[in-house]
């Protein structure tokens, strides 16, 4: 077991864990916030995207000890006062059906445009390829992006 | 009312701004009778005027918790913004809940409009009686009774007490399609602002205070058995609480965490003994189907006498594979077993069932097992299944405690039930000007009703009936199955047979067109020019509602205009669960692979009730059986399903998916199926149009195997 502290969405959390413990289940079975998903559990799918220092990462193949002291952003917390620029154009354009992939969509999205506020087809291609959905809702989320990007997205 | 036993429980979401609730079926025994006003099952009035309505299917992603109320709130003249809106369990109030078939709007359409007509006119009456004023000059309007002569309204909610004293009129006037207001309407989702911002419970979110993790180690051989373990390593694992044997086939690890779950499970020393399997491979399996195809038992259509027609023969052979559903949700289920008593929360598409499996499994009778449904990260048709709810139900009463099993992805992929292989057998004779005079389809596939012990009348797997359509009218025609058996795990797959079929048949008139010479389309219409209606089984099919869609698919794909050098195209139509689609598919080939850039869809679905969430079913239905098409392989190697994660079972992403519009014939014909239909055309759409560009023919799926 190792005592952490992490940085999440802007509040210290002690934990203690294993500290091989994927970042996923500690932030889904020890902290509570399960709007990061479990889906492959190899880094193939993209449900479990949180943001480490801005930077998206698979949190199911990420151990916990790797992201000690660092910033961890996750859906919870992508938007300090209701809803992102992102999650407000999901709703337009309708993205989810299941929305089981769609936090880490969100995600993987949100660091996107925090480094390219507004993003070609193409990079956007190469940001969300990673995010697997079943439910095959991949032009709405390309053209969510591009509103959000559009209503100033970065937010 | 009814008394129900149910307890109110957790919301499980709130939608921003829409003032709409999800929340779990509350009771109605908990409150005086005069609080609220419930004519039936489907519908609570309250005294603030607040409408709820109860969803008795499950919200796997295909809307139905925004879809079934605007239903039920037409009729019912409702206020749609001040809708509440409840995910009912495993219930005896509702008939079958089973939420698959492409059924839940089709098979609720009438009971919703039903419960909303009834409550309506009884709201009118109790105005009518409180105003003493005759009923036919009141009318019902935005969740109020109006009566225009005196310019008198009153809320719903203040008539709930009235209301209730008056008796439910069986036979009620239903609305004219023309004057819905809710019916037809782009109305948002009701579950999209808990989705987006990561509120939602799917089953795997679930908790309960104390609650338990565990994981299964289940035999890896089909149809082998755990001959023993040894549990030394697990229990050193931080975390881990209990190993044991829950069943004949799988050990239970259970733990205060996943990941000490999953330790636990990864050190498990499990023996097994591997059973008649051992030597099972698909190679084997594939085999069999096709001397099975040759058998030629069951009749499924048949139309004048193929045997006895003339003219040229062309004949043709396509194979389907094993295929795995993969929702992005891997299965879980969590459970809590006490004395006499076991409650489930499922993400299923089939809580009767669970709560019907899981009570012999854990010797209590089925009124002793409660099943709450949980929204599900996609669903496909694995959730009809139950193994999830009983593995839970077995390990929770192992522990006496609550618990929540989790699938991994692997165990997923590995312990699914699969769609069935396939090999079809086509021929046909054409006339001189090269269309069909006689045609035969013979079907070679396991049953999966069949294996899972259900009626098969007449030697006839009991969902062909609503997967194998005609669609064309030929004098000559028959479509023949041949029911085989195979011990790898079979289950419903979005689409079902359909998607084989389709595949075969609509291959097969791309081929039957080259040999004579003409365009696939002009073809296609060629056969369907006719009126006819084609008698299959309980449907009836039109020849005109098929012409319909694929002309209007034609036109808006652009079929008559030149395509630009290196872009082809393919066409395919196909009927499924009572509606009608076609579906143009644009290509090129980039080394030797389909690049698909646009695929224009056109469906007949009768009535349609969101036109939202009907693009959304038809688009991700294209890209659902894009992934089918392209790679989607279940393979058996020594018994052993050889596939484990997202790399060899690798879905389609959004590099490979195309531009997909939608188009819907209005029609007040009363709603059909729509979460499946669009998946059947397009393999072989696509498989045309690599054809028109390659003249190479793909009688196999996938196409990158």
């Amino acid at each position: 077991m190792a005592d952490l502290t992490l940085r999440i969405n802007g509040s210290e959390k002690k934990v203690s864990v294993p500290p091989e413990t994927p970042l996923l289940w500690v932030l889904r079975d020890t902290l509570g916030l399960t709007g990061t998903k479990f889906g492959c559990g190899a880094g193939l799918c993209g449900a479990c995207t949180v943001h480490v220092e801005g930077s998206a990462i698979r949190s199911c193949s990420t151990p916990v000890s790797q992201v000690s002291g660092k910033s961890i952003t996750t859906i919870e917390g992508l938007s300090a006062n209701g809803l992102h620029a992102l999650q407000a154009a999901w709703i337009e354009e309708e993205v989810p059906q299941c929305g089981y992939c769609q936090t880490g969509q969100i995600m993987s999205a949100a660091a996107l445009l925090a480094k390219t506020p507004n993003p070609s087809d193409d990079q956007i291609t190469q940001a969300m390829n990673g995010n697997l959905c079943r439910c095959g809702t991949y032009e709405r989320i390309r053209k969510a992006i591009h509103r959000a990007a559009t209503n100033g997205g970065a937010r | 009312m009814s008394p129900m036993t149910r307890r109110g429980f957790v919301t499980v979401g709130v939608a921003a701004g829409a003032g709409l609730v999800i929340g779990f079926y509350l009771p109605h025994g908990s409150r005086s009778e005069k609080e609220f006003f419930s004519p039936n099952a489907y519908l609570r009035i309250t005294p603030d005027n607040k409408v709820t309505i109860v969803v008795a299917r499950s919200e796997m992603g295909q809307g139905v918790r925004t879809a079934l109320p605007m239903i039920l709130a037409e009729e019912l003249e409702a206020d749609w913004k001040q809708i509440e809106i409840e995910q009912a369990g495993a219930s005896t109030l509702f008939g079958d809940q089973t939420t698959g078939g492409s059924a839940s709007i089709r098979t609720t359409w009438d009971p919703m409009r039903k419960a909303g007509a009834a409550a309506r006119e009884m709201l009118i009456s109790a105005a009518a009686l409180t105003w003493n004023v005759p009923r036919s000059g009141c009318t019902a309007e935005n969740s109020h009774i109006k009566h225009a002569a005196t310019n008198r309204s009153v809320a719903y909610g203040d008539l709930v007490a009235k209301a209730s004293t008056l008796p439910i009129p069986t036979d009620v006037p239903l609305k004219q399609s023309k004057d819905y207001k809710i019916v037809g309407q782009r109305l948002p989702r009701v579950d999209s602002p808990s989705k987006v911002k990561g509120e939602a419970t799917f089953g795997i979110d679930f908790q309960l205070p104390g609650m338990k993790y565990a994981l299964l180690s289940r035999c890896p051989t089909i149809g082998g058995k755990v001959s023993g373990f040894d549990d030394k390593d697990s229990k050193k694992i931080s975390g881990v609480s209990y190993v044991g044997k829950i069943s004949d086939a799988a050990v239970a690890v259970v733990a205060d965490s996943v990941w000490g779950a999953m330790e636990g499970r990864r050190v498990l020393n499990v023996t097994w003994d591997d059973g008649p399997n051992k030597d099972l491979n698909t190679a084997a399996v594939m085999a069999s189907l096709k001397q099975g195809a040759a058998k030629k038992a069951a009749s499924m259509y048949l139309a004048g006498d193929p045997a006895k027609a003339s003219g040229r023969t062309v004949s043709a052979e396509y194979t389907l594979p094993f295929m795995a559903h993969a929702p992005m949700e891997p299965g879980n289920c969590t459970a809590h077993y006490q004395t006499l008593k076991c409650e489930i929360w499922a993400p299923t598409q089939v809580p009767q069932d669970c709560r019907d499996s899981v009570a012999p499994a854990i010797g209590l009778d089925p009124d002793q097992v409660k099943v709450n449904v949980t929204l599900m990260g996609g669903g496909f048709g694995r959730r009809l299944e139950h193994d999830y709810a009983v593995e839970a139900a077995l390990v929770s009463k192992a522990i006496i405690g609550p618990v929540k099993v989790i699938w991994t992805r692997e165990d997923d992929m590995r312990f699914s039930t699969y769609r069935p292989a396939s090999h079809h057998q086509l021929s046909a004779k054409l006339d001189n000007a090269g269309f069909p005079t006689a045609m035969s389809h013979y079907i070679a596939s396991p049953s999966i009703s069949g294996q899972k012990g259900q009626p098969t009348p007449g030697n006839v797997d009991p969902d062909l009936p609503d997967e194998a359509g005609p669609v064309y009218g030929i004098p000559n025609y028959d479509i023949n199955y041949e029911m085989t058996e195979t011990p790898v795990p079979l289950g419903w797959m979005r689409s079902v047979y359909a998607l084989q079929v389709a595949f075969a048949l609509e291959t097969f008139i791309d081929e039957l067109a080259v040999a004579a010479g003409k365009d696939p389309l002009q073809y296609r219409l060629h056969l369907l020019a006719k009126d006819q209606d084609l008698q299959y089984f309980t449907t009836t099919w039109h020849t005109a509602r098929m012409r319909g869609v694929l002309q209007l698919a034609a036109e808006k794909a652009g079929w008559d205009m030149p395509l630009p050098a290196g872009r082809y195209r393919g066409v395919a139509c196909f009927g499924c669960f009572a509606s009608y689609m076609a579906e143009v598919v644009e290509i090129t080939m980039e080394n030797d692979q389909p690049r698909i850039h646009r695929v224009v869809a056109a469906v007949d679905c009768g009535q349609v009730v969101n036109p939202s969430i009907l693009e959304q079913q038809i688009q991700g239905g294209i890209v659902y059986a894009l992934s089918n098409a392209l790679r989607a392989k279940i393979t058996i190697e020594k018994g052993r399903v050889v596939q484990g994660n997202f790399d060899d079972y690798a879905p389609t992403r959004m590099a490979e998916t195309p531009a997909v519009e939608v188009y819907a014939v209005s029609s007040t014909e009363a709603p059909s199926g729509i979460g499946e239909p669009s998946v059947p055309p397009l393999a072989p759409a696509l498989c045309n149009a690599i054809y028109a560009a390659t003249k190479k023919r793909i009688r196999a799926l996938p196409i990158l195997s």
